[in-house]
């Protein structure tokens, strides 16, 4: 057995490390000394998922309950951003067909009071669909939820006064830093660890474990259900109101239901249960998707061309691998621990740690 | 604390990866230049190349990047270097796009940029294309958002209010006194196109109440069973319904079977043999407005294209379609102000196109308006008969 | 609104209704029996369409030859799903069957596109089922006339199975107690496998009358389709086969009657569906037909 001081003491300074190196890379892509817009625009997008994928974690991994409507509420934050942040002198040009409401079209919001609101409407809206539907079990769950995100985006598609309907609104201001994505992430993504560390995150675990059980522990499972539920729904806004300003656009078809099961495999990846599964899944899958590219281009080899490659490869390699992993890898990259110096120096050292816990957070 | 770190770490794994997947890191040697300079190309000249190759559009995207990789077969060099295409398929998406262009300018580092098939996604990637500099020529995306306020997005086609009056005009010549009108919500194209239309058909019969019916039908939408017994009841003389070539189809045939007589048009996404396939023996009399006719060439240019695409095509598609007559033009279009510029520079690119005069190209002279669109007065109405498009009558409208 | 525009809007909405009904059998009868939501079963319609697209248009196969091979295909297709994608997760967490079941249809889709390419398809033209009659004033195709009573001639053969065969006792007693059944020494892999076979012919079916009237076919046709069966198998009560039937007839006449007296509402055709799911949850879960479970500690 390793000193335990000592062993401290070095995750210490391996964390210090870590950060200055991390914070050191970025200052270096985002002055432009290394890298280039692909590279950072590719980075912020998996920051963006990463935000958006732990908050589904926290609703799906932690709290067990499958919902699938991250689209929807992403929907509600993309908006609130794109409407209260676009210039008002911009706005008649935009909506050239359906005027903007009047109301609307005298406001203008600094980005963080749009983003934030954006979050809150999502977690309002949360409320409100949480109330009546949070008492539904496992797939009828699913489907209730994935209904409730349609209907968000058909409601949007058809209210053109407010949204520009299925026109969508451009010319949303970008943003000049990769530190406003990465910051927020940051922020968003510890403010759910923390949270998940909590009594309230053990009581989130405890019902995912066990519903009847956790009841007769005496936890509100309905309190803690839907407030799992509209935390999880605030930062998918917060998600979508980041996503909206890398865009520079946004409109409805953005948010179709499939989406969602980006986030879905993601966090299977990942682990359900596991943030920094989530996270280093966020970025592998949105990376991934982009080095997977060559794919769909035609491929020459020695002077023969091959016809296996061509567009639409991609996302059949993209759902082979999903299925395998839900089939032979369930528990993803971490299952439910959390990366730690202790795992990587025991997993470099050839000590692979036993399974402890049977399957990555499941509703039975 | 420990864990929230090893987060970062996680982070970190995969920046570190990241950058040293980055063309400018595994060189070793850090870039001095963000804007593409002729000193980074070393014998070849990039032109990229952003359609829908899957999705909605993919067929229209097939087709016009058919027509883009003849022109590149016939005119391969440009200031002495040889042309290469980079093709990236944009899945008619809009968030696609964005990263499809922004991949273009920045990892393979583009001169200059074709497409896209679908205003959608051309409207999406026009701020990237104006921030990177880097000039941009649409083929057939009709909408005016595209190239407003964008002096890098210059397009070869004409545009939808101008596509919309002339089917108004056309639909009135024929005596029709009312319309009814079926759009996608959803597609910039399509809603904009009907709106046109239903301004020009009100201003022409000066009627306000000649539109007799606008129904909107949704993404992957295939019953329109219900709209179109809406609409005969109330009997208009034509049905003008912009959509895909997807639907399209399918509007046409239920409309038919429910027994609506009523002339059908379409714009120009109609010119689409999958239509003629689809919707078999209903499409016959439907009308539509294009670009290009090749059993009517305007110019020399346009005889040659016609000769040599048709052995090119070797059958596949029964006629050419006026995408991809448009697809050539953007490309010679795009090469000829390359030449003319001496240089790759993409302002020096967008001051030789502005400075374009008389191009003789296969879809007519192109001169470009002040907002980069080509100034065209001149569309061709077809038809369905016998199974083939066939030319009915050219519109000037000024 | 006249008569006439009423008795056409009505012969619409039993037509869609259904072809919904057939879907949703398929739905309700997996429900039934492995408490799943086989989310790959509009991909498996969709597949079916262009099964029979390769048929008639590539392989110039007679259309009654066409459907007897199209229907075996989709059988074949749907047990191989069920084979790989459910099968190896039976003990599984709830949630990772879920998942595997949005992956295989995501796989489907995917795959369509890239075989198939995103542009769509002619649906090959039948004339058995494409001529159109006029009857009165309306206008109507044989396959809008017909489908109405091809779904209740399958649902009375499915409700035949099911009360009447042996292999249908073994189903029903799996979906009350799929532990106990097993026990009993029911074999649950034939039991299940049977499922399929007869959801997926049913697909089959589905397909070409829906091929017949909508005759243009894309990788994602079967999406909305397939999320509208379920609900309507909800709607009907899910597991119950009837009820799913009832179900689709509803939700298809509730979508064309929203359209013929709320036009201005046409954008919100497909929420429609979700609303109704949604209120069906909430004020009787069990569905129109179903019947009262309780959850079992």
């Amino acid at each position: 057995m390793m000193n335990k001081i000592n062993n401290k003491k070095t995750s210490l300074y391996l964390n210090i490390l870590l950060i200055v190196i991390f914070a050191a890379v970025i200052t270096l892509l985002d002055t432009n000394v290394i890298g280039d817009a692909y590279v950072r625009r590719i980075l912020n997008l998996s920051a963006i998922y990463a935000i958006v994928s732990v908050s589904m974690n926290l609703v799906n991994g932690f709290t067990g309950l499958f919902s699938l409507g991250q689209a929807g509420f992403m929907a509600i934050g993309a908006y609130s951003v794109a409407i209260f942040t676009v210039p008002l002198a911009e706005r008649a040009k935009i909506f050239y067909i359906t005027p903007q409401n009047p109301v609307l079209a005298q406001i203008e919001l600094p980005f963080v009071a749009a983003l934030l609101l954006g979050g809150f409407l999502a977690a309002l809206v949360a409320i409100m669909i949480g109330v009546p539907v949070l008492r539904l079990k496992s797939d009828y769950l699913a489907i209730a939820t994935l209904g409730f995100s349609e209907i968000i985006r058909i409601v949007f598609t058809n209210i053109k006064s407010i949204t520009n309907g299925a026109l969508g609104i451009k010319n949303i201001p970008t943003m000049p830093t990769m530190w406003v994505f990465f910051g927020i992430a940051i922020i968003s993504i510890g403010f759910m660890r923390l949270l998940i560390t909590s009594s309230y995150g053990r009581a989130f675990k405890a019902i995912r474990e066990d519903e009847v059980a956790a009841e007769a522990m005496g936890i509100n499972l309905f309190k803690h259900k839907v407030m799992s539920f509209s935390i999880g729904a605030f930062f998918a806004g917060i998600g979508g109101g980041l996503l909206a300003t890398l865009f520079a656009t946004v409109d409805p078809n953005q948010f179709y239901f499939p989406v969602t099961y980006n986030f879905l495999l993601i966090i299977v990846l990942g682990g359900m249960g596991s943030i920094s599964g989530t996270i280093i899944a966020s970025f592998v899958v949105t990376a991934g998707l982009e080095i997977l590219r060559f794919f769909d281009e035609p491929l020459t080899l020695f002077g023969i061309s091959i016809p296996l490659f061509r567009p639409g490869l991609r996302m059949v390699i993209f759902s082979i691998l999903l299925m395998l992993l839900v089939l032979f890898f369930r528990n993803g990259l971490l299952g439910q621990k959390e990366l730690s110096w202790k795992l990587i120096i025991d997993l470099l050292s050839g000590k692979l740690p036993r399974k402890k816990t049977g399957e990555g957070g499941g509703v039975q | 604390m420990k864990r929230v770190l090893s987060l970062l770490l996680s982070l970190l794994m995969v920046l570190t990866l990241f950058t040293a997947c980055s063309p400018a890191a595994s060189n070793g040697e850090p870039e001095a230049e963000e804007e593409p300079g002729p000193a980074e190309d070393a014998d070849v000249i990039k032109i990229g190349v952003f359609e829908p190759l899957t999705g909605m559009n993919g067929g229209g995207g097939l087709q016009e990047l058919g027509g883009i990789e003849y022109a590149n077969k016939v005119y391969p060099e440009v200031l002495g270097k040889k042309i290469q295409l980079v093709v990236v398929d944009n899945k008619s998406d809009k968030g696609e796009a964005t990263t499809a262009v922004t991949r273009l300018i920045e990892k393979d580092k583009v001169v200059a940029i074709i497409g896209s098939y679908g205003s959608a996604v051309s409207i999406a990637a026009g701020d990237i294309i104006k921030n990177a500099q880097i000039p941009a020529m649409g083929a057939s995306c009709t909408n005016p958002m595209v190239t407003q306020g964008n002096e890098f997005y210059f397009r070869a086609c004409f545009l939808d209010p101008f596509q919309g009056k002339v089917m108004a005009t056309y639909a009135i010549e024929q005596g029709a006194k009312t319309a009814a009108v079926i759009m996608q919500n959803g597609d910039d194209y399509s809603v904009g196109l009907a709106n046109f239309f239903i301004d020009a058909f009100k201003n022409l019969t000066g009627d306000e109440n000649s539109i007799v019916d606008v129904s909107e039908f949704q993404l992957n939408e295939s019953d329109f069973n219900a709209i179109l017994t809406n609409i005969k009841a109330k009997n208009p003389d034509v049905i003008f319904a912009p959509s895909a070539a997807t639907t399209a189809p399918l509007i046409i045939k239920q409309a038919r079977d429910l027994g609506i007589d009523a002339l059908i048009m379409g714009g120009d996404t109609w010119e689409n043999p999958a239509i003629i396939d689809v919707a078999g023996e209903d499409a016959e009399g439907i009308v539509l407005s294009t670009f290009f006719d090749e059993n009517d060439p305007a110019t020399e240019e346009a005889q040659k294209f016609v000769e040599g695409y048709k052995k090119e095509l070797a059958g596949k598609e029964p006629i050419i379609p006026a995408v991809a007559a448009l697809g050539y033009d953007a490309y010679i279009l795009l090469r000829d102000a390359i030449e003319r510029a001496g240089s790759t520079d993409g302002v020096a690119i967008r001051d030789a196109l502005r400075e374009t005069k008389d191009f003789e190209g296969v879809t007519g002279i192109i001169n470009f308006t002040e907002e980069g669109d080509a100034d065209k007065n001149l569309a061709v109405i077809k038809t369905v008969k016998d199974g083939q498009f066939v030319f009915v009558d050219s519109v000037e409208v000024k | 609104m006249t008569g006439q525009l009423f008795l056409q809007q009505l012969a619409n909405g039993i037509s869609l209704g259904s072809l919904y009904a057939l879907l949703a059998i398929g739905y309700t009868m997996v429900y039934g029996i492995l408490r799943l939501i086989n989310f790959a079963h509009g991909d498996i319609f969709m597949m079916a369409a262009y099964f029979m697209i390769f048929s008639i248009i590539t392989f110039k196969l007679p259309w009654f030859v066409a459907i007897i091979i199209v229907i075996t295909a989709t059988v074949a297709l749907g047990v191989l799903v069920e084979k790989t994608a459910y099968k190896p997760l039976r003990n599984a967490p709830r949630m990772s069957i879920m998942i595997s079941a949005i992956g295989a249809s995501f796989l489907l889709e995917n795959l369509a596109t890239y075989l198939f390419t995103g542009v769509p398809r002619g649906f090959p033209d039948i004339k058995v089922l494409t001529t159109t009659v006029k009857i009165g004033g309306l206008s109507l195709t044989i396959a809008t006339l017909i489908t109405p009573f091809v779904t209740l001639i399958l649902l009375y053969a499915v409700l035949f199975i099911t009360n009447k065969t042996k292999i249908g006792m073994a189903m029903r007693a799996v979906s009350k107690d799929f532990e106990t059944a097993k026990l009993m020494g029911i074999n649950i892999n034939k039991v299940i496998s049977s499922t399929f076979i007869i959801g997926s012919s049913l697909a089959a079916i589905g397909a070409i009358l829906w091929g017949s009237r909508y005759p243009s076919i894309m990788p994602l046709t079967g999406v909305m389709p397939g999320l509208k069966c379920f609900i309507a198998a909800v709607l009907g009560g899910i597991g119950n086969t009837a009820g799913a039937v009832l179900g689709g007839f509803i939700l298809g006449m509730a979508e064309i009657m929203l359209i013929t007296f709320l036009p201005a509402f046409t954008g919100y055709r497909d929420a429609m569906a979700f609303v109704i799911l949604i209120v069906v949850l909430l004020v009787k879960p069990t569905g129109l037909l179903g019947e009262k479970v309780t959850d079992k500690v």
